[in-house]
């Protein structure tokens, strides 16, 4: 116990540093999955067949493979089976290996939310704004949109959540986030070896923001309860 | 000149034929009512006129203009069908308001966005709200709704939800405004304030087609009745004659299905 505390300054400097890699890698992918999952939502429900087919076999293989294998290809496919390395050897590359990985990958799951939640809004919303001699983006941006956003937060939430613990999984190619920086002691760094606490100590983290990212989400449900 | 010449509608979902050519025309002020049991094609046919279903034969004129012709595809333009959508109002049987909206906002919403393609929308926006809000107040107050303008949907009963619906279909100043089927979601005290409404706007010379189920309101209100069954008109007339003295046996045995409870 006396060592762990003696420990603790060195480590939590540590940390810190590889969290905030993974909250970058996290932000950076909900940035870009959030939209990009309305893309291929929209392609998927597309009525020009060959699209919605081809969008719907990218989701298909996207979600049924996993995300590490995913990284590893992304990273190293290039490299070793093309020759040709546009990842460099830094951070930076791994960084936008994992971000474009990542943000494939979720886009495909936020992409099945969003066509749940446009298909649960009734016909009738549509039909009364077309009545109404709206435009189809008008129905869109003012009727349909903040009601698909009000029954896809929950699920939202849930993917959210999960993409705060699974940023871990960049670790796979060495991107030098938080477990990484807790595994490091492990093997030996700023003077430390062999101590797996820190590793174990990183659950402390990802539960602390994984409270934060529950609040904000449950805040949003709340603002749009004013409504049914 | 009729306002509305409805001629030789026909309309098919795959093999069924729902439509097999209806036509009737309207005058200025004059309240039609179409009855007929489930399956009729009552529906349809109000869909057709309002452009939510697209005919595969016949004619709608408004005003004597030709606003669709199955035979002239430069009618059908899909440009244009959305500003020919205007000369009809739809009341729905569910209502269909928008929850995220006020009974207020519900009202103003669809003026503000067609405010937008004035040429003159920057520079008078301000009073083209107003002036659009003011009539909103006034159809509201008018449907009874003065103290609940500022409610969400959820929390209005189902008739004062409809009667939201009716001044938001009234705030566009339609041609001809139509219902479907508008009591068959509430319970009998609903039923007649929804009705009260109809009959007032009947009274004020609003042209209207009613898709009903309520035999004695039809009978009441209306100018002429008609009577579908299979996709046709059985029969049309003035409601005393359809309602009260029909000669076609489909609609005395229509109509006796009503008197039985």
């Amino acid at each position: 116990m006396e060592l762990i505390l003696q420990q603790m300054p060195v480590v939590i400097r540590s940390l810190n540093v590889g969290f905030l890699q993974t909250l970058r890698l996290f932000f950076v992918t909900g940035l870009g999955a959030i939209p990009l999952g309305l893309v291929i939502a929209l392609g998927s429900m597309s009525r020009f067949r060959p699209l919605s087919l081809l969008t719907r076999f990218v989701v298909w293989v996207v979600r049924g493979t996993p995300l590490m294998i995913q990284l590893l290809i992304i990273y190293y496919f290039p490299g070793r089976v093309l020759n040709n390395n546009i990842w460099g050897s830094g951070e930076a590359g791994r960084f936008l290996a994992s971000a474009i990985a990542f943000i494939f990958n979720y886009a495909c799951y936020f992409s099945e939310i969003y066509r749940g939640g446009i298909q649960s809004i009734p016909k009738g919303q549509q039909e009364a704004g077309l009545v109404l001699g709206m435009t189809r983006s008008q129905i869109f941006f003012k009727i349909t949109l903040l009601q698909v956003i009000k029954r896809i937060v929950p699920p939202m939430s849930n993917e959210i959540i999960t993409l705060v613990k699974d940023t871990a999984l960049a670790r796979i190619i060495a991107l030098q986030e938080i477990i990484w920086a807790g595994q490091s002691f492990l093997k030996g760094s700023s003077g430390i070896a062999g101590a797996i606490w820190p590793l174990f100590f990183t659950a402390v983290y990802y539960l602390a923001f994984t409270g934060v990212v529950t609040l904000v989400l449950g805040r949003l449900e709340k603002r749009l309860d004013y409504f049914r | 000149m009729a306002i509305l010449d409805v001629k030789d509608i026909r309309k098919s979902f795959g093999q069924t034929q729902v439509l097999k050519g209806i036509g009737f025309s309207l005058e200025r002020g004059q309240v039609v009512s179409v009855i007929g049991s489930s399956g009729s094609g009552k529906t349809t046919l109000l869909r057709c006129l309002n452009f939510l279903e697209r005919p595969d034969g016949g004619s709608i004129a408004v005003n004597g203009e030709i606003l669709f012709d199955a035979a002239d595809p430069a009618t059908q333009r899909e440009a244009e069908i959305r500003r020919k959508r205007l000369h009809f109002g739809l009341v729905f049987q569910s209502f269909n308001l928008f929850p995220q909206y006020t009974a207020l906002e519900n009202v103003t919403l669809a003026g503000r966005l067609l405010a937008k393609e004035e040429p003159d929308y920057k520079t008078r926006k301000k009073e083209m709200f107003e002036r659009i809000d003011a009539e909103a107040r006034r159809l509201l107050a008018q449907m009874g709704l003065s103290d609940r303008m500022n409610n969400y949907p959820h929390q209005l009963s189902g008739g004062q939800q409809q009667r939201v619906a009716i001044a938001r279909a009234l705030a566009l100043r339609p041609d001809i405004l139509c219902f479907d089927e508008p009591t068959s979601a509430l319970d009998p005290e609903l039923t007649q304030e929804v009705l009260r409404v109809i009959r007032q706007l009947a009274e004020r010379q609003t042209t209207m087609i009613i898709v009903t189920h309520e035999m004695a309101f039809a009978r009441d209100v209306s100018s002429q009745v008609i009577f579908m069954d299979g996709g046709v008109v059985v029969e049309q007339g003035e409601p005393a004659q359809v309602i009260g003295a029909p000669t076609q046996a489909r609609t005395r045995q229509f109509l006796d299905s009503y008197s039985q409870n």
